[in-house]
């Protein structure tokens, strides 16, 4: 147990854990303390200073989220002193700072602007010494607007401690001291992985994805385009929250119905290929146990991590499976598979993805992913995106009557949709191995072990006919971080990996905590959202990729089997080595199947 | 070259400090390139990101290219108020160069700095390791003409 303290916050008296800080016990007590640097999430930095308190004996204010709580102390959050305090901080960030709120990204989200409005701000109470400087819209994926930024440096507590990716730090001193790349080199030319965790906690619109949404309106009201589009899993457990639907509520149906609403040609969906990569990256894995393999295989679904490991791990890339991911499977499947079916020319169809992740807005533009003679996945919009498309054409969502997708590329299981939770490719994936080496199903699908939110989960699961099957789940960079370093030691020292088979995401949380999630993506939120993709499993009649009807069907009509020279050729893919300085390729670390 | 430089000290995070400050003294134009950091970097297991921070931070460390000699003249209040600013435009038309500038003849780059401690003889300006004191126009054209005969 604990030792706990005594303290008193504006007269209320609470016996609080003695490790916590002053802003985590008020907010255990649902006191509210206004802050603007300071996240739940992450470490306390103490930048700005807003979450000022007294504290009775202190002549000064204290800052709640850095100060600790101690028996006795008496804090009072609301007296004329701190109301000034707090407001011309406001106020001096205000001057220094990019006001266009209507037309920004974080507009009705920007934690400053909410500041502002509830602590009464004067937007004009000080002169505007902003010194505009240029934008950096060098990456595919992340626009970085430092006009924007108000220093309170979570981006780069986020990039650096979470995610160990290194892009971003702080450059200069004084007023003039801002967030910057290396050498200012920019986003594209940074180690950065394009997970797009800095948009997350970015509390303003200083960090925020590519906006990709123009070129799909084109596209749509094209007449001599086909318009074909996939959500990944967590898509539909993420929308309901940002149109007054209760947290969490699974809604593929209303998904469907607002994406044909908005105008796309075919509604297919990323879960269907889900299932595809178990049945690819199943086989491989079972290749790979049965011919007693010693160095393990790890899935290669993330591209945030699929970056990360060509910077820092590319002596390891032959250890992660081959097979692409759902959303690239799904654009080269648009471009053959489906134009075959339906006899439309590839040339005419546009394939656009929907995912919770900034990073597959780079994936898609991999060179590399043009096996079906065309960029293989046009576009890829984030959910945030998808959330403005879905304003911006006036649909209700909350109230739009459910529909089916079309059939096809659609079709998916309980396995499939887990793929959007930590822990969820390693789940489906086992199920489905389970299979393929005893031809008998896993007696309990609920693999409890590798789901929740620990940072690096191990399960060792028997498998007759195998024996030990170990595994390691990790999520969040840092965790891989960890996992690869054990891996790298035990192939040096004794020759073999503590694990047979491992599952990286690079997002905290899995997908569902994605770089591209509705604002508001704390810990919290996501363990909310992973759980709803768990009850939708659940709830599927079929919770086995290697049961998913279409799956078999693709098989059947175009691809042959798994792993054939066709779906060699088409579902995998080949990894680069990448400077740790500035992410360019500087060689081949596997290469392609022929 | 940089190497070379990192392995007089141990490969600790403690001695970045130090290492940076032997590396810009040792370059010919004063300053600390990408490709020192990138070899930095791997000596200390200091991410790139981290140096650049470090070397932005201080004003005394350049990551741009600068002249032979280093001007450096004090912007604190002591200095001001005695006439700094004249002694600032003296310096600019004279070498014909902007703060943070290098004249073309790569003779001398032109930085403002924080108090250099001898507020007794404001207004005041390093050059290289030398200080100069109660400055005035003329003297500023002075030291000037000299330190270029000396580099002839």
């Amino acid at each position: 147990m604990a030792k706990t303290v005594n303290i008193w916050i504006d007269g209320q008296a609470l016996e609080v854990p003695d490790s916590m800080t002053i802003i985590e016990a008020a907010d255990k007590h649902g006191i509210y303390i206004p802050r603007l640097c300071y996240h739940p999430d992450l470490p306390p930095t103490a930048n700005c200073g807003v979450c000022v308190v007294e504290v009775a004996g202190n002549p000064a204010p204290k800052r709640a989220c850095c100060t600790p709580v101690m028996e006795g102390m008496k804090i009072t959050t609301n007296t004329k002193n701190l109301r000034s305090y707090r407001k011309t901080l406001v106020e001096m960030i205000l001057s220094n700072h990019d006001v266009t709120c209507p037309t920004c990204a974080a507009n009705n989200k920007c934690e400053l602007q909410t500041l502002a409005n509830n602590l009464n701000i004067d937007p004009d109470a000080l002169p505007n010494i902003l010194d505009k400087h240029p934008i950096d819209d060098s990456s595919l994926s992340i626009i970085r607007d430092v006009n924007k930024c108000i220093a309170c440096g979570r981006c780069i507590t986020v990039c650096n401690e979470v995610q160990t990716v290194y892009a971003l730090t702080v450059t200069d001193r004084g007023i003039d001291s801002h967030v910057d790349t290396a050498f200012s080199r920019g986003m594209a030319n940074s180690p950065c992985v394009n997970c797009g965790q800095c948009t997350v906690y970015c509390p303003t619109g200083a960090l925020r994805e590519r906006n990709d949404i123009d070129g799909v309106w084109e596209a749509i009201l094209d007449p001599d385009k086909h318009v074909i589009v996939q959500e990944a899993p967590s898509i539909r457990v993420s929308l309901g929250e940002e149109f007054g639907m209760p947290f969490g509520s699974v809604t593929p149906k209303k998904m469907y119905a607002a994406l044909r609403k908005i105008g796309f040609d075919s509604v297919m969906d990323t879960n269907f290929t889900a299932d595809l990569t178990i049945i690819e990256e199943g086989t491989e894995c079972v290749t790979k146990l049965k011919a007693g393999e010693k160095r393990p295989l790890i899935t290669s679904c993330s591209p945030g991590w699929i970056k990360f490991m060509e910077t820092y791990y590319p002596d390891l890339a032959d250890c992660v499976s081959t097979a692409k991911s759902p959303m690239s499977m799904f654009g080269v499947l648009s471009k053959t598979y489906y134009a075959q079916e339906q006899k439309i020319d590839p040339a005419k169809i546009v394939s656009v993805a929907i995912m919770p992740c900034t990073a597959k807005k780079f994936e898609a533009r991999r060179p590399e992913m043009r096996d079906s003679g065309f960029q293989d996945t046009d576009y890829v919009l984030t959910t945030r995106e998808l959330i403005r498309m879905i304003k911006e054409a006036g649909v209700d969502f909350a109230n739009i009557k459910e529909e089916e997708a079309d059939e096809g590329m659609s079709f998916y299981t309980g396995a499939g949709t887990i793929f959007g939770a930590t822990g969820g490719v390693m789940e489906a994936a086992i199920r489905s191995a389970y299979f393929l080496v005893t031809n008998t199903e896993l007696p309990d699908l609920d693999i409890k072990a590798v789901r929740g939110l620990q940072g690096v989960k191990e399960a060792t699961l028997n498998v007759p006919g195998f024996g030990d099957l170990r595994v390691a789940v990790a999520h969040g960079l840092s965790n891989a971080r960890y996992v690869m370093d054990r891996v790298r030691e035990g192939l040096a020292t004794k020759g073999e990996s503590p694990w047979h088979f491992i599952e990286i995401m690079a997002c905290p949380g899995g997908c569902v905590g994605g770089g591209g999630q509705p604002y508001g993506n704390d810990i919290a939120s996501r363990a909310r959202r992973g759980l709803s993709l768990y009850e939708e499993d659940r709830s599927l009649p079929v919770r086995l990729s290697h049961h998913n009807p279409e799956v078999t069907r693709i098989y059947e009509r175009f691809l042959g089997a798994p792993n054939s020279p066709l779906a060699l050729q088409l579902l995998h893919t080949h990894y680069f080595k990448r400077s740790v300085n500035d992410g360019q390729i500087t060689g081949e670390a596997t290469h392609k199947h022929h | 070259m940089y190497l070379e430089i990192c392995q007089k000290y141990a490969p600790e995070k403690d001695n970045l400090i130090y290492i940076l400050h032997d590396i810009q003294d040792t370059h010919p134009q004063h300053y600390i390139s990408e490709e020192a950091v990138q070899v930095v970097s791997e000596y200390l297991k200091v991410p790139p990101n981290h140096i650049f921070g470090v070397l932005t931070f201080y004003t005394m460390y350049s990551t741009k290219p600068r002249g032979k000699n280093i001007i450096r003249l004090c912007e604190s209040p002591p200095c001001y108020i005695k006439g700094s600013e004249n002694i600032l435009r003296k310096l600019k038309t004279q070498l014909g160069v902007e703060t943070g500038e290098t004249t073309k003849d790569g003779l001398f780059t032109l930085e403002l700095c924080a108090c250099l401690g001898v507020c007794g003889n404001a207004p005041v300006m390093m050059v290289n390791n030398d200080v100069y004191g109660d400055l005035t126009e003329e003297k500023v054209e002075d030291i000037l003409a000299r330190i270029a005969r000396g580099n002839q």
